[in-house]
């Protein structure tokens, strides 16, 4: 089957990819860069377990074609992690909040709410809702999920006041 | 501090929010072979034939096996213990492949491929000929005499069918001055929706079938795929990597059995077996449909005087756990008002529908429903407070049911009603939205339940745990519970912890059960593991703890008895100075050049008691009667679930069977073809369950009782939360609408022909 050549920049780091036309996105970075946070729940776009940033916005991994990320900049929740200062403040707050379940949707949750957390409007909790609809969570009923979000873009727009 | 009790963090947390936790899929070999399962288009028949011509010439192909190829050993799939006693083994009625198709999805053929492409085309060119009969998707059509069997095991396709009675019931109805109220209810086919699809891998290593699953229960699943392949239950090893969810779903042989078959086909080599969303949904369980019809008599001083049920319960094509569910369903019915004459029957029916399993709480969620909507049927009748009506009736302290011998050994029930009624202001609302007109109108409703923790004394309970001591002084914990997201780990480190007397740091929790090596536990469900498998905790680190002690004394040359430990040193008992810390001890003992020894310890517990936890849910919504719509303002469940061994995550697990009884008192509902059995809305867009925009905001709050027979004080809370709530909104519609719905989901579809029928449109 045809392949071709994808180069994209994943969580930073520039790559190269030579890839079967026919692939998600969501299988490249699973299988060629073992970023296994990318969790498969439906395959076709309906739960979200696969979301990951492109050029800041959260897609659907399994159901974006791995072609189209060329040139395109991709953030997962290995790229979150770093070495150095350790964890980033959202995942902590999901753990803080008592987010975290079975987990399956854990990163897809996060990505989904890193465009939240990063504005400067204030969000409401039905507005956070609204923004991470996408995403299904059958563990936690998404009460400490919306409290995570929340308590994050709360510190989030504090953090910004105080330095500006 | 107290770590019981303690808001610790959960232990997993952090991996799982760094995407370092490995689930199935994660650990699927890159070398491993695709098999996929072909899945039949009828809903009832045989299978004559195939062809496979077409199938073989696609490239990648490695094996094709079809119902004529597998074992002819028939199989129970249900995550019970197994019994040793014949009587009470689960029904064994199916093959790892059927040639008689029972339900439309049935696993007929299977392929093996070197990719999931080659597999998927290999699927669409198998050509199948069947002999077709008309599916049967009703219980009551399921009954009919003339019917062509679906087991030949069972030719009226009665599964089972029990009944019960306490005291007289044709005696007590006749009392004088009774009032009677009778009412039918009915609950839908739901599911369990985990995010993690079903899937499992399986290999041969060192003459071993290895299957790596996503299952709660490893161990049971060794035995289950032992019978079906018909080999020594040391020839197999099971392996659980973290979960992602399972509410009972994994309670049972889904791909395990036929992906073990699959490796021995290949030499070994590995083989994936992942189903699909649209697979997951129709191929694993569901939860039984159930119709009951109940009638009660009630004195004018608002006590019952004789009560009865008739429930119909629909298992699908195969037996899985069968009638325990309803009878569950019947035993709570009695439980929760056991007051006056009880009677209660039940049938559980073959239908040609996809089978029905364990769901979270276990067949309560259905009787909850019918159970407390009659109940406020019969306050609306009689004019009793709702709230003092069941008060009256409810289960109290000191209770021993006289047919399972469960005793009510604490409640905090009427302060769990309490508290709620209080957030709520619940009776004052009641009198209030009575009798509302407009086309927008709120109500209020709730309901309340009991729950046994785990199984006994209708199944075995048993428990096993290690820990093994290091030389820093820190240990691991072993336990053949498993964790599936409900924080089982988190609450099994505080036990430990508490128990040794060391601080929670010192105990690294081995999440991974592995069958040839974790210690015998029959598995995450019935709510079961901090109360069975807790006290297996409890009683190894008991044992621990008095090694520890025991070389501390050789070392201090006291008398063990008089040491204690207390956050990581050893003391004096009821003293605080430090004697030694715990590290001192475990490097002591393991290089002592006089005495060493390795300290570990294992304990296994056989657990011969039971106890209810108890809750209620309070809900205010919003009916908008043009559009058929309910808004749910306000939601509160209270829980007696003994006493609380981690706050937070005892909130999580709240919300998280709230957001599920949200789902099957509104919305939920597995829709079927009625011609051919066909499931029409099998995908996470048409079946709708709760996602974050229908969801309000949750509240949960506890009673805290201390159970005496708990080892903790602690009580079943994992399924407890989804009981409750579908119930309570009914009974919150009824209340602004007067309109008495007698099933669930409360779905637009449904509540415009009830809003019709009620004359609210004129
Ligand atoms: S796996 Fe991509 S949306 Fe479900
Ligand atoms: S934590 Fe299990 S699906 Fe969200």
């Amino acid at each position: 089957m045809a392949r071709k050549l994808v180069s994209c920049t994943v969580n930073g780091t520039k790559r190269h990819y030579h890839i079967d036309v026919r692939a998600s996105l969501s299988d490249m970075l699973r299988n060629e860069e073992g970023l296994d946070s990318i969790k498969h729940g439906c395959d076709v776009g309906e739960c979200g377990a696969c979301t990951v940033l492109i050029d800041g916005k959260p897609f659907n991994s399994c159901i974006y074609l791995a072609i189209w990320a060329e040139g395109k900049s991709i953030l997962t929740v290995e790229g979150l992690n770093d070495v150095k200062t350790g964890i980033s403040d959202i995942q902590q707050a999901f753990i803080d909040a008592g987010a975290v379940q079975c987990g399956f949707c854990t990163p897809g949750f996060i990505m989904a709410s890193i465009p939240i957390i990063e504005s400067d409007k204030p969000a409401s909790r039905d507005e956070i809702r609204r923004q991470v609809a996408g995403n299904l969570c059958r563990c936690t009923g998404y009460e400490k999920i919306v409290d995570a979000i929340e308590k994050t873009q709360k510190k989030r727009i504090a953090e910004r006041k105080s330095s500006s | 501090m107290d770590i019981i009790g303690a808001p610790l963090k959960r232990v997993d947390a952090k991996e799982k929010t760094t995407g370092q936790a490995k689930y199935t899929g994660d650990l699927v070999p890159r070398n491993a072979l695709v098999a996929k399962v072909l899945h039949s288009t009828i809903g009832n028949g045989i299978v004559k034939s195939f062809d496979l011509t077409e199938a073989w010439k696609v490239p990648d192909i490695v094996d094709i096996v079809t119902c004529f190829d597998v074992p002819d050993i028939q199989f129970p799939t249900a995550g019970h213990p197994w019994s040793t006693d014949k009587k009470h083994q689960d029904i064994a009625d199916r093959k790892l492949l059927n040639t008689r198709v029972r339900f439309y999805g049935d696993d007929i053929a299977a392929v093996i491929a070197e990719n999931e492409l080659a597999a998927r085309e290999a699927l669409r060119k198998i050509k199948v000929t069947y002999e077709e009969f008309e599916p049967v998707i009703t219980v009551e059509d399921a009954m009919k005499p003339t019917r062509i069997p679906i087991h030949e095991e069972r030719p009226d396709n009665v599964v089972v069918h029990s009944s019960y009675e306490i005291g007289s019931y044709e005696e007590a109805r006749r009392e004088p001055g009774l009032i009677k109220i009778e009412g039918d209810y009915e609950t839908p086919i739901v599911q369990h929706c985990h995010i993690e699809k079903a899937l499992s891998f399986a290999y041969i290593e060192s003459g071993k079938i290895v299957v790596v699953s996503a299952t709660q229960i490893p161990h049971i699943i060794r035995r289950i795929c032992s019978q079906a392949l018909g080999v020594g239950f040391g020839d197999i090893r099971i392996i659980k990597p973290y979960l992602g969810g399972g509410f009972g779903n994994r309670q049972d042989a889904l791909t395990e059995p036929l992906n073990a078959f699959l490796a021995t086909r290949v030499a070994g080599r590995p083989v994936k077996l992942e189903y699909t969303r649209e697979e997951t949904f129709n191929c694993t369980r569901v939860r039984h449909a159930m119709k009951f019809h109940i009638e009660s008599y009630v004195r004018t001083d608002g006590s019952f005087a004789a009560r009865s049920i008739i429930a119909y319960s629909n298992q699908g094509a195969y037996a899985s756990h069968a009638h325990a569910l309803v009878a569950n369903a019947i035993n709570g019915f009695r439980m929760m008002y056991p007051v006056g004459a009880i009677k209660g029957e039940a049938y559980t029916v073959y239908t040609n529908l996809p089978t029905a399993g364990a769901m979270r709480a276990y067949g309560i969620p259905q009787i909850g429903f019918a159970l407390e909507a009659h109940v406020d049927d019969i306050v609306a009748k009689t004019g009793f407070d709702p709230i003092e009506f069941r008060k009256t009736n409810m289960m109290k302290l000191g209770y021993v049911d006289s047919l399972t011998t469960i005793t009510c050994h604490s409640t905090g029930l009427a302060e769990c009603i309490d508290k709620g009624e209080r957030y709520l202001n619940y009776t004052e609302k009641r009198n209030t939205y009575k009798n509302q007109s407009g086309p927008i109108r709120k109500g209020v409703g709730m309901a309340i339940f009991c729950y046994k923790t785990g199984v006994y004394p209708i199944s075995l309970e048993t428990a096993a745990c290690r820990m093994v001591l290091n030389q820093d002084g820190s240990f691991q914990l072993q336990v053949g519970a498993t964790e599936i997201g409900q924080g089982a780990d988190t609450v099994f480190v505080q036990m430990a912890a508490h128990t040794v007397g060391v601080t929670v740091d010192k105990v690294h929790l081995i999440s991974k059960q592995d069958t040839d090596v974790t210690p015998y536990d029959s598995g995450a469900y019935a709510s079961r593991q901090t109360y069975v498998s807790g006290m297996a905790v409890k009683k190894t680190a008991e044992s621990l703890k008095a090694k520890i002690l025991d070389f501390a004394g050789f070392m201090l040359h006291k008398d063990p008895w008089d040491l204690d430990i207390k956050e990581n040193f050893i003391v004096h008992k009821h003293k605080e100075e430090h004697l030694l810390s715990v590290a001192e001890v475990a490097i002591e003992s393991c290089y002592s050049l006089t005495n060493s020894q390795h300290i570990a310890a294992e304990e296994s517990h056989h657990c011969s008691d039971n106890t209810y936890a108890f809750g209620v849910c309070f809900a205010e919504i919003e009916v908008d009667i043009p559009m058929c719509q309910i808004k749910v303002l306000d939601i509160i469940n209270v829980h007696d679930s003994g006493k609380i061994i981690n706050r937070q995550t005892a909130e999580g697990q709240v919300h998280g069977g709230m957001s599920m009884g949200l789902g099957y008192g509104l919305s939920e509902i597995l829709k079927f073809d009625p011609k051919t059995g066909k499931m029409l809305n099998g995908n996470l867009l048409d079946y709708k369950l709760m996602t974050p925009i229908d969801t309000p905001d949750l509240h949960a709050d506890f009673v805290e009782t201390n159970d005496p027979t708990g080892p903790y004080g602690n009580k079943a809370l994992g399924e407890p939360p989804v009981i409750p709530v579908a119930p309570a909104l009914r009974n919150a519609l009824f209340n602004a609408t007067g309109v008495a719905m007698d099933s669930i989901p409360l779905n637009p579809e449904k509540l415009f022909f009830a809003f019709e029928h009620a004359g609210l449109y004129k």
